[in-house]
């Protein structure tokens, strides 16, 4: 089975496959909007002509199919039904008639209007800033189609209606499909403005639709970049250094161009890459690989070392990420003090899919398949390591299996690796990279390690009244293209994320930063500094909460008056959890509410722990305040699916080091969530007018502590180290 | 020596090494890409097919193992069960990223297939040795169970 690289270049949500709307336009396309800057600045691109590349937000075939172009990487969020929706709303189209294509890499037309002049996926940003910019498509489109039909029947366009795919005229009885007016919208001037619906008036938006990736995500159809195959393509597998800043030094390869299937081993920047026939064979191949490799520049240290030296860190002052009132007097001043350290891992991302990257290259060309979370960096760089322009790169976005924040690197590791293979034999054969699932724990970009200490002070009369904070770790984004921008007088923002914007009301708070050097490879993991602050911060608020002789709930409800959005998801989990109905010995409850991406989360986790320490989460409730809900649904979805994620990392994920080695190797000793261990979840939706935000990540934070906290409650432990496997809670 | 062997109820006959992991086999020699790579050591299912209607991990497998056998891939199930299984998990929306989800079916069609009504308990304990990095778990005991109610368990 061949790869057609116009037939499946974009996967196509639905079965109608990139083939089939080319040739459509072919036949007589159709609708095209470009924003540039704003609303007035729409410009049609209909066409009869050659099939151009998709270079909007819509296109509207003769067929009545309604193609929505998803700048946004589909890597399980459910993006493209949400994009789908936040358009088709607009335009007032069927459910049944949309459709969803990557759009091609293009920092002009399809930037991340969060992230300024790149494309790309990321920080649950993708429907929030979308959400205008996709419902003025809509409503421009949709105006276009009345004026074609105003054109056709010679009726006053105000006098016009559109409802579900349908355009109708009721005076004179005349209605059509969008279909049928595709051509003439097209050749319709482009509203200089749109008005948009009011939202009482939302039909999709709000509603449960379907996913539009759902029959081909359970057939088997859904192409992911590993399913990508061109005719005379080569697998690649790339032996990487054992250790982090090591590297290649000499190799001999011909004991793995003697296996059966072995076409070549090439030395490439970031190891020695074998390609064959295919993967058993390029496996094979890389076993009878010698390598020797330069560790002079390698990490050498244990995790222990490293958590002991970040420890000592933590016991002084570090750069000032947030200062209210003078937590050191307020401290000093304080009837009790209260200490603690915290002590975070290594972690993986290990998304299903290992990384994987296909890519062809000529002379002055470079086509890479992806799933690409970044496509216009991963453009730049792919042109570099093919000495092309960025404009002779094209990307084909695949679905992708996972990321978790792993695809979005801004050094595109796996994609010019990719890159370097085909470059390295000349091009002569399109190369299929493939990561291992070996090659993708021990590879790095891991989220960082990180210990934090937190002091906390209360009055005679048992108030909070100081707060000190202090982050030791590795910065994620220093020598990125992000620092310049995200990195502000030496704190980069993601590595206080979630502490320095603590929302509770304490006179006296000091958030401080220690940002540790090491090779080891860091990145960003689902929620970012979230993942360790949100723990930080709400496990040692419980213990101040009981230090105080308060209600976790009341302390916090006290602590949150100015923030209702908090509050409110605070008090929907409350409710709806039960919180302080009695629970039989051995079993207890914990909160934790976090804001993240703009998006408001509380859990409540119930727990039990049995005498010989054996913990099993039995229920978690959740409350979620993302804005405007565009698909409760698909929130819920994400927000089961956080909890899962995030529960797998605080029960039992670790990347560990030994002696700059990583221990793990595949998923028998990096050990996700599986199914016996997930909870009941419930997840309920603060009713809400504002803005919508993303989902993808907000649902992850809260669960650790919300756990650890419930642990608390049941053992009497507090839990201060993750995961949790690495405590002993028995009781017996 | 080519390996002869039935494929989604077609005769196959391949030219490939008998110690080749028999997800190599079927994703690169036969073409079928349904069947995804996850791990490599039997520890994600996410290459799950049936052999003979058992959930068989075929990463794990030497297609030399399956010699006279039936392998039956995701493109390949079309019984009453599997249609129920296919279509609750469509109708629960089931699928985030969905590379792991042809494994998840085969394996959730081989339950419901020896186990008309499982309980949560059946369930994880056929079900947990299939991963899902997006953690679907939630929705793959309703799915499971809604399929149940369809083929009358």
């Amino acid at each position: 089975m061949l790869f057609q690289p116009h037939a499946a270049a974009a996967p196509a949500a639905t079965d109608a496959t990139r083939r089939d709307a080319l040739k459509l336009g072919g036949m007589g396309l159709v609708l095209g909007l470009i924003w540039t800057a704003g609303p007035r600045a729409v410009q049609a691109q209909g066409t009869a002509e050659a099939p151009p590349a998709p270079n909007a937000f819509v296109r509207i075939a003769p067929d009545d199919t309604v193609t929505v172009i998803a700048k946004h990487l589909e890597m399980g969020q459910g993006i493209y039904t949400g994009l789908a929706t936040i358009l088709a709303e607009e335009l007032d189209a069927d459910w049944a008639q949309v459709r969803v294509e990557s759009a091609p890499a293009d920092a002009r037309l399809y930037n991340n209007l969060a992230f300024g002049p790149m494309q790309g996926t990321g920080g649950s940003s993708s429907v929030a800033n979308s959400y205008t910019q996709l419902r003025r498509a809509g409503a421009a489109a949709r105006a276009m189609l009345v004026a074609a039909a105003a054109e056709l029947w010679s009726v006053p366009a105000a006098e016009i209606t559109v409802e579900r795919g349908t355009v109708a005229h009721a005076r004179s009885g005349r209605s059509t499909r969008f279909g049928a007016l595709a051509e003439r919208a097209a050749r319709q001037s482009v509203p200089a403005a749109v008005a948009l619906k009011d939202p009482s008036r939302f039909r999709l938006i709000g509603t449960r639709l379907p996913r539009v990736d759902a029959v081909a995500k359970t057939t088997g159809r859904a192409q992911f970049a590993i399913d990508v195959t061109l005719p005379g393509m080569l697998v690649a597998v790339v032996q990487r250094p054992p250790k982090f800043g090591a590297r290649m030094r000499s190799f001999d390869p011909a004991a793995a161009r003697a296996v059966p299937g072995v076409v070549d081993a090439v030395a490439v920047p970031s190891g020695v890459a074998v390609l064959a026939q295919g993967m058993y064979a390029a496996l094979r191949g890389r076993e009878a690989l010698a390598v020797q490799w330069d560790e002079s520049a390698a990490e050498t240290r244990d995790s222990a070392a490293m958590i002991a030296a970040y420890s000592a860190l933590a016991d002084r002052p570090g750069l000032p990420a947030r200062r209210e009132g003078d937590a050191e007097r307020g401290l000093a001043a304080a009837a009790r003090r209260l200490e603690a350290k915290f002590v975070f891992p290594y972690l993986a991302h290990a998304p299903m899919e290992p990384l994987t990257c296909v890519v062809r290259l000529t002379a002055d060309a470079c086509e890479i398949w992806a799933g690409d979370q970044f496509q216009t960096v991963d453009q730049a760089n792919a042109a570099r390591a093919a000495g092309l322009r960025p404009e002779q790169v094209t990307i084909h976005t695949t679905f992708a299996g996972g990321s978790f924040g792993r695809r979005a690197n801004t050094q595109s590791d796996y994609v010019v690796e990719a890159v370097s293979i085909a470059k390295a034999i000349g091009g002569r054969a399109p190369v299929k990279l493939i990561w291992t699932r070996e090659d993708d724990i021990k590879g790095g970009l891991y989220r960082p390690l990180y210990v934090h200490a937190l002091a906390g002070g209360l009055d005679a009369a048992r108030n909070l009244v100081a707060w000190r904070h202090r982050i030791v770790g590795q910065s994620i984004l220093g020598g990125t293209p992000f620092e310049a921008m995200m990195v502000r007088n030496g704190i980069d923002g993601t590595s206080v994320e979630g502490a320095s914007n603590l929302p509770y009301a304490i006179p006296n708070l000091a958030v401080d930063l220690h940002t540790t050097t090491s090779p080891v490879p860091v990145l960003w993991w689902r929620s970012v500094g979230s993942t360790h602050t949100a723990f930080a911060t709400e496990v040692f608020l419980d213990e101040l909460a009981h230090a105080s002789e308060r209600d976790p709930v009341a302390l916090r409800r006290a602590l949150l008056a100015h923030h209702p959005r908090h509050l409110a998801a605070l008090n929907l989990a409350v409710e709806k959890a039960g919180w302080g109905t009695p629970l039989p010995r051995g079993r207890g409850r914990g909160i934790a509410v976090h804001e993240s991406f703009g998006s408001y989360v509380a859990q409540i986790a119930e727990v039990t722990v049995g005498g010989d320490g054996t913990l099993k989460v039995d229920r978690v409730v959740c409350a979620v305040d993302c804005g405007v809900a565009i698909n409760p649904d698909v929130i819920a979805a994400q927000i089961e699916g956080g909890i899962g994620f995030g529960l797998g990392a605080a029960l039992a994920e670790a990347i560990t080091l030994k002696g700059g080695e990583v221990e793990q190797s595949n998923f028998h000793d990096y050990t996700p969530l599986r199914i016996d261990a997930m909870p009941r979840v419930e997840v309920h939706i603060v009713p809400s007018t504002a803005a919508p935000t993303g989902v993808g990540e907000p649902g992850v934070p809260p669960i650790a502590p919300a756990v650890a906290n419930a642990v608390f409650a049941a053992t009497g432990r507090r839990v201060r180290t993750l995961p949790i496997g690495a405590n002993d809670l028995r009781t017996g | 020596m080519a390996i002869d062997f039935t494929l989604n109820g077609r005769p196959v006959s391949l030219d490939v090494d008998p110690d080749m992991p028999l997800l190599w086999a079927i994703r690169e020699a036969a073409g079928l890409t349904g069947t995804k790579f996850g791990c490599g050591m039997a520890q994600c299912g996410a290459c799950t097919v049936h052999v003979a209607g058992e959930p068989t991990r075929s990463c794990a497998t030497p297609i030399g193992q399956v010699a006279g056998q039936a392998v039956t891939t995701i493109e390949g199930i079309d019984s009453p069960v599997a249609q129920a299984v296919q279509q609750a998990w469509q109708r629960l929306d089931v699928a985030q990223c969905g590379y792991c989800q042809s494994g998840q079916i085969m394996s959730a069609v081989a339950l419901l297939t020896q186990n008309r009504r499982p309980s949560d308990a059946d369930i994880d304990a056929a079900m947990q040795g299939n991963l899902c990095r997006c953690a679907t778990y939630v929705r793959i005991r309703a799915a499971i169970h809604a399929a149940a109610q369809t083929i009358g368990g």
